[in-house]
């Protein structure tokens, strides 16, 4: 057995690929995982995560340079002086946006697991089946029933704080104790929910894959709200908190940074991919390891980049392309739109500890029958909180009441922000283009993708609702936002390389295996049917190892 | 920040006065060209600002003023490193319009007034600030005084002085409790 052959190739090492590592290890087989950046060893290399607001120079803040050096990241809030380290370096590796794409990635070991939003909610029977009822992109392969188990059993490892709320859109899971609302997030929740009894709104407490109780190596959550640093403690969900750690106990994984795939290498007599070649990114010597089974989880553009680059004479589009559905149906979620207004009455109460998770209000549009001029629906994150040293005191102009003023706590003020469902449009894809080349000379993806007519139109009651329901619970001079809706904003990139049930018409069969080559499986955000308006990385969880499992089990029986 | 502050954040936003809010979230828009502070600032403005900054927020029996924080030099860096270059002109232009509006007031410089008069005239500034944002049209570049008034309020609440002094800085809370009694006068709780 060659030094370069193992059983299994997984490609990335963020949420998804963590997983495919963990699940394949612990049944025995060697695995390799392959990542394009550098390595982060959890803790160690967090070298901000116990600094204090003052010993960074802007205060945390973005400077000019920064500004120059990442012109994508500047975009949206992602650009700042504390984990500037974990984004990619956007001068290396180019984009090309045929319309704007908001493409915010991390090229490191754990990918964005480490800075990701933790919000961790299954889908509903609704949002597997509505594909079909609707004529809309493929019906999904497999329905609540098939991931159900596997969302226990990931939430169980990864460790999901939530309430069981008995909300039918939003299954209850395998949770950890919840978080705490405040007071002020109580009583709007209870006016709220009291005011929609009929209408089947609830407001609840975030479900956060921040742990509330001790797991094995990992401290439970302290509430500092530095997660996006990387956590001292392990309290949060990640790659190296969670899902590496386990798989490197088996002694069956081998860790490779630095290692960018560059193709999958497709065996025309086996039907069967046998590897995949790697370019070094530090000496730029190319590399070849192989595999009985192939795990691709480079996240959802990404992976769909590696097919598209594994051309082979057969399917010149690349690697899955038979379909002609390879790089199409990107989609995301889209946001930036709802309200917020101050609360009265709560000015002798306040919190302690800073709790980084908020409330949700799951979807209620387009369920029950009801039908509104667009399809689909949106659900809401958001949180109440008191003012804090940044706000205006228009009465006070400079002095020693003004600083003793903002010293202390202002009104109470509860926001709430959107997140919609993108339907898979064939037209919104990414494509290769090869006349731009990143700086390792590979070409680079395009990418033409927008929001239409149905995101546009769900986007008015985005806001309208935002208002109302605000209203309706006593919030007070609510205001509504609704900035230009952007894809990619999201950080929610899904739908690439779709699972189907037919090979004509979808990338992935039932297992997340590549119709043309059985023993490569894509379980990232690239193969999601539809979006829903949940957040999705805890489906990808799930998916992944059910995937993993399945792969093990046909490769016990000799059918990959 | 997470999602969920930066979607508070923009909630808040509207009300167009939250100074460390849009600070937070959009940053400081920027072009420069100089290297060091020194191209911009030599040590006489750095005492200046911390003049200013202690104007504007002075010392009480409640916590120490800016200039104990460090305001002066800390403003410098910012707008060395985070404004951009017309920013950088109107900012430093702005010094000798407070040295020139304390001589047309009280005909000394800024530096040799006492702490009342430094109040007054500074009062004065905020003022002018005020009502000239209500007529500033989007392009045109901010008021030096509401520029110095921001990175002080910035620079203050974030130092150590300002974080555990007039704050109350707690770096690993442990827990959260949802629900506490809060009296008037209780400080509030420094950012992470």
């Amino acid at each position: 057995m060659s030094t370069n052959t193992y059983d299994a190739i997984v490609i990335g090492s963020g949420i998804s690929g963590g997983w495919a590592a963990k699940e394949l290890t612990k049944n025995g087989l060697k695995t390799i995982m392959l990542e394009r950046g550098r390595d982060i060893v959890h803790v160690k290399d967090y070298v901000n995560a116990n600094k204090a607001p003052w010993e960074f120079p802007h205060r945390g803040g973005r400077t000019v340079q920064m500004e120059k050096d990442y012109p994508v990241l500047k975009r949206d809030y992602p650009l700042n002086e504390t984990n500037l380290d974990y984004w990619v370096n956007e001068k290396e590796s180019p984009y090309v946006e045929i319309k704007r794409f908001d493409w915010f990635r991390g090229y490191h070991v754990g990918g964005r697991s480490l800075m990701w939003g933790r919000q961790s909610y299954r889908w509903h029977d609704v949002n597997f089946e509505e594909n079909a009822k609707q004529g809309i992109g493929v019906d999904w392969p497999i329905r609540y029933k098939d991931l159900e188990p596997w969302y226990t059993y990931v939430e169980g490892f990864a460790g999901i704080s939530g309430n069981r709320d008995h909300v039918e859109i939003l299954p209850d899971g395998n949770f950890m104790p919840p978080m705490e609302m405040n007071c002020v997030e109580k009583d709007v929740a209870a006016r709220m929910n009291a005011y929609y009894k009929d209408h089947d709104r609830h407001m609840i407490i975030g479900r956060t894959a921040n742990i509330t109780k001790p797991l094995p190596g990992r401290t439970n959550c302290q509430y500092r709200n530095k997660c996006w640093l990387g956590c001292p403690f392990g309290a949060y969900f990640s790659t190296q908190s969670s899902t590496l750690p386990a798989a490197v106990a088996t002694g069956n994984l081998t860790v490779r940074p630095w290692s960018i795939v560059t193709k999958i290498l497709y065996d025309k007599d086996t039907k069967k991919a046998k590897g995949v070649e790697v370019l070094d990114a530090q000496n730029n010597k190319t590399y070849e390891y192989y595999a009985k089974i192939i795990f691709l989880n480079a996240s959802t553009l990404n992976s769909a980049w590696v097919l598209m680059n594994s051309a082979t004479d057969i399917w010149p589009d690349g690697l899955g392309s038979s379909s002609g559905e390879l790089g199409h149906n990107l989609m995301d979620h889209h946001l930036g739109v709802g309200a917020g207004g101050t609360v009265e009455g709560y000015e002798d109460k306040y919190y302690f500890g800073r709790r980084a998770n908020g409330i949700y209000i799951p979807r209620y549009r387009n369920l029950h029958n009801e039908k509104r001029d667009y399809i689909r629906g949106f659900g809401y994150q958001g949180g109440a909180g008191r003012e804090e040293w940044g706000r205006a005191i228009p009465e006070m102009a400079i002095g020693g009441a003004f600083k003793d003023a903002l010293s202390e706590p202002g009104e109470w003020t509860m926001g709430i922000g959107g997140f919609g469902e993108t339907l898979p449009y064939h037209e919104n894809r990414c494509y290769l283009d090869k006349n731009v080349k990143d700086h390792w000379g590979l070409p680079v993806l395009a990418i033409d993708a927008t929001c239409k007519d149905n995101e546009l139109k769900m986007r008015i009651d985005m806001a309208n609702d935002a208002k109302e329901m605000l209203e309706n619970a006593g919030v007070k001079n609510v205001q509504t936002f609704n900035s230009e809706p952007v894809l990619g904003r999201g950080i929610h990139e899904m739908g690439t390389a779709r699972m189907g049930r037919d090979p004509k018409t979808s990338v992935l069969n039932e297992w997340n295996q590549v119709w043309d080559a059985k023993n490569v499986f894509v379980t990232d955000g690239a193969c999601m049917a539809s979006a829903a308006c949940q957040n999705p990385s805890l489906t990808y969880m799930a998916l992944t190892a059910r995937a993993a499992n399945h792969a093990f089990e046909e490769l016990k029986k000799g059918n990959v | 920040m997470n999602r969920r502050e930066a979607i508070g954040r923009v909630a808040l936003i509207m009300g167009g006065t939250l100074i460390g809010a849009e600070y937070l979230l959009s940053g400081c828009k920027p072009h420069t060209s100089a290297n060091s502070v020194s191209e911009l600032f030599d040590q006489d403005h750095e005492a200046f600002l911390n003049e200013v900054a202690d104007t504007i927020l002075p010392d009480t029996p409640s916590s120490p003023g800016a200039k104990a924080a460090g305001v002066g030099p800390f403003m410098a860096v910012m707008v060395r490193d985070c404004y951009e270059t017309p920013d950088q002109d109107v900012f430093l232009k702005g010094i000798g319009k407070i040295d020139e509006a304390a001589q047309k007031k009280f005909s000394k410089g800024f530096m040799d007034l006492d702490a009342t008069q430094k109040t007054a005239l500074l009062t004065d500034l905020d003022k002018e600030a005020k009502e000239y944002a209500k007529t500033q049209k989007p392009k045109q570049p901010n008021h030096y005084f509401r520029m110095m008034k921001e990175l002080t309020l910035l620079g203050y609440f974030t130092s150590e002085v300002g974080c555990t002094k007039a704050l109350r800085y707690v770096p690993v809370p442990g827990r959260f409790d949802g629900c506490i009694p809060y009296k008037k006068g209780d400080k509030a709780w420094a950012l992470s």
